[in-house]
């Protein structure tokens, strides 16, 4: 005869210690087994595009910062180059090699948080996300030396950047390159080599290719699914064209290809910033904008492939200061979307670490 | 029956309670500084000389700290089950000899005794997550529920070896038998699985699912404040202790020793085997609970049984063996083993069709 259970619900957050953030899921358990899950998000918005909407082009960078925190030059990137693709600027070849060096810096400081904490959800207690923010720091202070800020930028305008790097940050920058392979080498022994991790990460959460695309999910949760799509090759943009570089996918689409495939990725940006490095002009950094820029009435959409995904930003603009419309096309909420089918069937362990496999930032997810 | 001697007893309890408690206390500060020390950061370093007296200002903290009892909580469980659960991990050093004869109680059935007392603490934890009525915490004594009837096996079974080979169940007397070599050589395997089951009994990394604080906050523990949860922070210490202690004395031979004090060399074991612990700890991610008892049923479980037979083998076989010849034959047969089970071992069923 079987056993008579009843399945209860349970609240994972808003305040829990993996929800990176203040996210909530409702998960019905049979057990331990989660049979319907339901995300419930909007814990941390702030009505950014709307606020945006009141403030002028230039007033909005600093809001961009605050999308997702832990990547915000690529989010300062993406902005400025939906602004000057409406207002028409040219950029300096000096700024698009910085700004596409400083994107890549931040792509690796973006994917060791998400491995960071990935490994943590799994469990593992703090020691691969120490080591990992010790190189993270190492990013952070090339970021201060070149802008003055450690999370929160502001770094990029339109027509270029707020100003040069200074003198000393390219042999900062010369080391840190050098170094960085070898700190890769060793999270990969630390995290792969590991028979645990490796029995909790593969095959779990498995999101199928048909999936990933269906979701319009992007970045590392896509690629890992299988699918080679990449924003900086298949719709180029700043200077990428100029430089050599692979796509890394991962073929089951598990929680250990997702890990797999930001591991690769940082020796990508590394090669990246190696080339950019080498080939970086003297000149300018800035082109001379109008303080109070007007923008022809029109709309424009760029987007670039940010740590987390394709992040876009569409602009409106009526011919005033101010944005008619502002909207951000956040990578983190439509990766989340596939959350419930990835989840259903496991355990209450595996979706915390499916959910950390994801990697979001509620910032990007709630604006 | 012989007069019941309350003078050493008295003397034993107090001293052994007093030592423990000292000892977790300088537990709790040697693991915070030495996993900030594998974590490349500093840990406590300002209270006293080294950070030494953290253990003392949180003590204090948590004596000053408010009671909360959930208001639907069951009021007499919830205040029981901290005591429930510290006292048998205290209960078990009335066993252990930290020198010749110098432990509280030699029983004859020392080792049963230890088996027995050390699953009390899983009531204790059941009382403390039913008590709370939180769903967190209940999934975390149910987790421990079904760890306790895992890892139970082949822990006791991994000891039948050790009463084998030292053909004694007493404690001391164990002891006694490893004064030229250290049990850990005659049944590495035996060892092995011990160490393994024992890290799951003190829910420890990588067997930590009771607490496992990224999926259900705090475990069984999350309701609790205060002195109660400090009862419970002091279990964990304390059973880490006993694991430890028992450890060195099944198998790396206890008190035995050369010039130092026996109480010193006990000492420096359980300290060697803390530190293995920690450092587990710092490394490894946790399992999942299927994977935990998967892991116990079918590797560590045949293992324990084919360990037992092949004791039982050489026990009878080759009474007189030379340490020398045998301790390769079982090192090599304890890693043939080991490798041959991984090979053959699924973790866990994972996705479940709902």
């Amino acid at each position: 005869m079987a056993l008579r259970t009843e399945p209860f619900v349970i609240n994972f957050g808003p305040l829990h210690p993996s929800t990176h953030g203040v996210f909530r899921l409702r998960a019905t358990l049979d057990g331990e087994v989660v049979t319907e899950l339901e995300p419930v998000f909007g814990y941390l918005h702030r009505g950014i595009e709307k606020l945006a909407e009141g403030y002028t082009y230039k007033q909005s960078i600093c809001l961009t910062d605050r999308l997702d925190y832990v990547a915000a030059m690529s989010n300062n990137l993406a902005y400025v180059l939906a602004v000057e693709k409406l207002a028409g600027i040219a950029v300096p070849e000096r700024a698009e090699y910085l700004r596409v060096i400083l994107a890549e810096l931040q792509r690796i400081v973006s994917h060791l948080v998400a491995v960071g904490a990935f490994v943590n959800d799994c469990g593992a207690f703090q020691t691969p996300i120490l080591y990992m923010f010790r190189e993270r720091e190492k990013i952070l202070d090339l970021f201060e030396m070149a802008c003055g800020q450690r999370l929160t930028y502001n770094y990029m305008r339109f027509g270029g950047l707020s100003q040069d790097v200074p003198e000393e940050f390219i042999p900062a920058l010369r080391k840190f390159v050098d170094q960085m392979p070898g700190y890769i080498d060793e999270y990969d022994q630390l995290i792969a080599g590991n028979e645990i991790f490796l029995a909790r990460a593969r095959g779990v959460g498995i999101l199928s290719r048909e999936m990933a695309i269906n979701n319009s999910a992007s970045g590392p949760v896509l690629r890992a699914s299988g699918v080679a799509w990449d924003i900086r090759k298949a719709d180029p943009y700043s200077i990428y064209p100029r430089f050599e570089f692979d796509i890394p996918t991962g073929t089951a689409g598990d929680c250990y290809d997702r890990y797999w495939v930001r591991i690769k990725e940082m020796r990508q940006s590394v090669r990246i910033i190696k080339q950019a490095m080498e080939q970086l002009p003297q000149g300018p950094v800035t082109t001379r904008v109008s303080l109070n820029l007007k923008p022809p009435a029109g709309e424009a959409y760029a987007h670039v492939e940010a740590p987390k995904g394709d992040l876009g930003f569409y602009l409106v603009s009526d011919g005033t200061d101010k944005p008619y419309r502002w909207h951000v096309r956040a990578p983190s909420l439509l990766n989340l979307t596939a959350l419930r089918d990835m989840c259903i069937g496991w355990k209450v362990a595996d979706v915390i670490i499916i959910f950390g496999s994801i990697d979001i930032t509620m910032g990007e997810v709630d604006r | 029956m012989t007069e019941f001697n309350w003078g050493h007893f008295g003397l034993f309890a107090v001293l052994i309670l007093v030592s423990v408690l000292t000892v977790v206390m300088g537990f709790i500060w040697f693991e915070r500084r030495a996993l900030a020390r594998m974590q490349i950061r500093l840990g406590p370093n300002r209270t006293g000389p080294f950070g030494l007296l953290q253990p003392v200002a949180d003590v204090l903290k948590v004596l000053i700290k408010e009671d909360i009892v959930p208001a639907q909580a069951d009021k007499i469980v919830h205040w029981l089950a901290p005591i429930v659960a510290l006292v048998p991990a205290l209960m078990i050093f009335a066993v252990v000899p930290f020198q010749d004869g110098g432990l509280l109680a030699d029983l004859n059935i020392g080792l049963l005794y230890v088996l027995a007392v050390s699953s009390v603490s899983t009531l204790g934890i059941f009382m403390a997550g039913w008590a709370s009525n939180n769903k967190y915490t209940i999934i975390a004594a149910m987790r421990d529920v079904a760890a306790v009837v895992s890892y139970e096996i082949p822990l006791a079974l991994s000891l039948v070896g050790v009463i084998l080979v030292a053909g004694t169940m007493s404690m001391n007397g164990i002891v006694q038998e490893q004064n030229n070599v250290p049990l850990i050589f005659w049944q590495p395997l035996g060892f092995f699985i011990f160490f393994i089951s024992g890290l799951a009994e003190i829910n420890r990394t990588p067997f930590d699912l009771l607490e496992a604080d990224s999926e259900i906050i705090a475990g069984f523990h999350t309701e609790y404040s205060g002195m109660k949860f400090a009862l419970f922070y002091l279990m964990e210490y304390a059973e880490t202790l006993a694991l430890s202690a028992l450890v060195a004395t099944f198998f790396l031979g206890g008190w035995q020793g050369f010039l130092l004090p026996g109480w010193l060399w006990l000492l420096l074991k359980i300290v060697l085997v803390f530190f293995v612990i920690m450092w587990i700890r710092a490394t490894l991610p946790r399992v999942r609970i299927d994977q935990m008892m998967s892991l116990a049923w079918k590797f560590l479980f045949p293992l324990a049984l084919l360990n037992m037979v092949i004791t039982g083998i050489e026990v009878v076989a080759w009474p007189d063996a030379l340490p020398w010849v045998l301790i390769p034959v079982n090192i090599v047969i304890a890693a043939g083993l080991i490798i041959l089970m991984s090979r053959n071992h699924k973790t866990g069923w994972g996705r479940v069709e709902v």
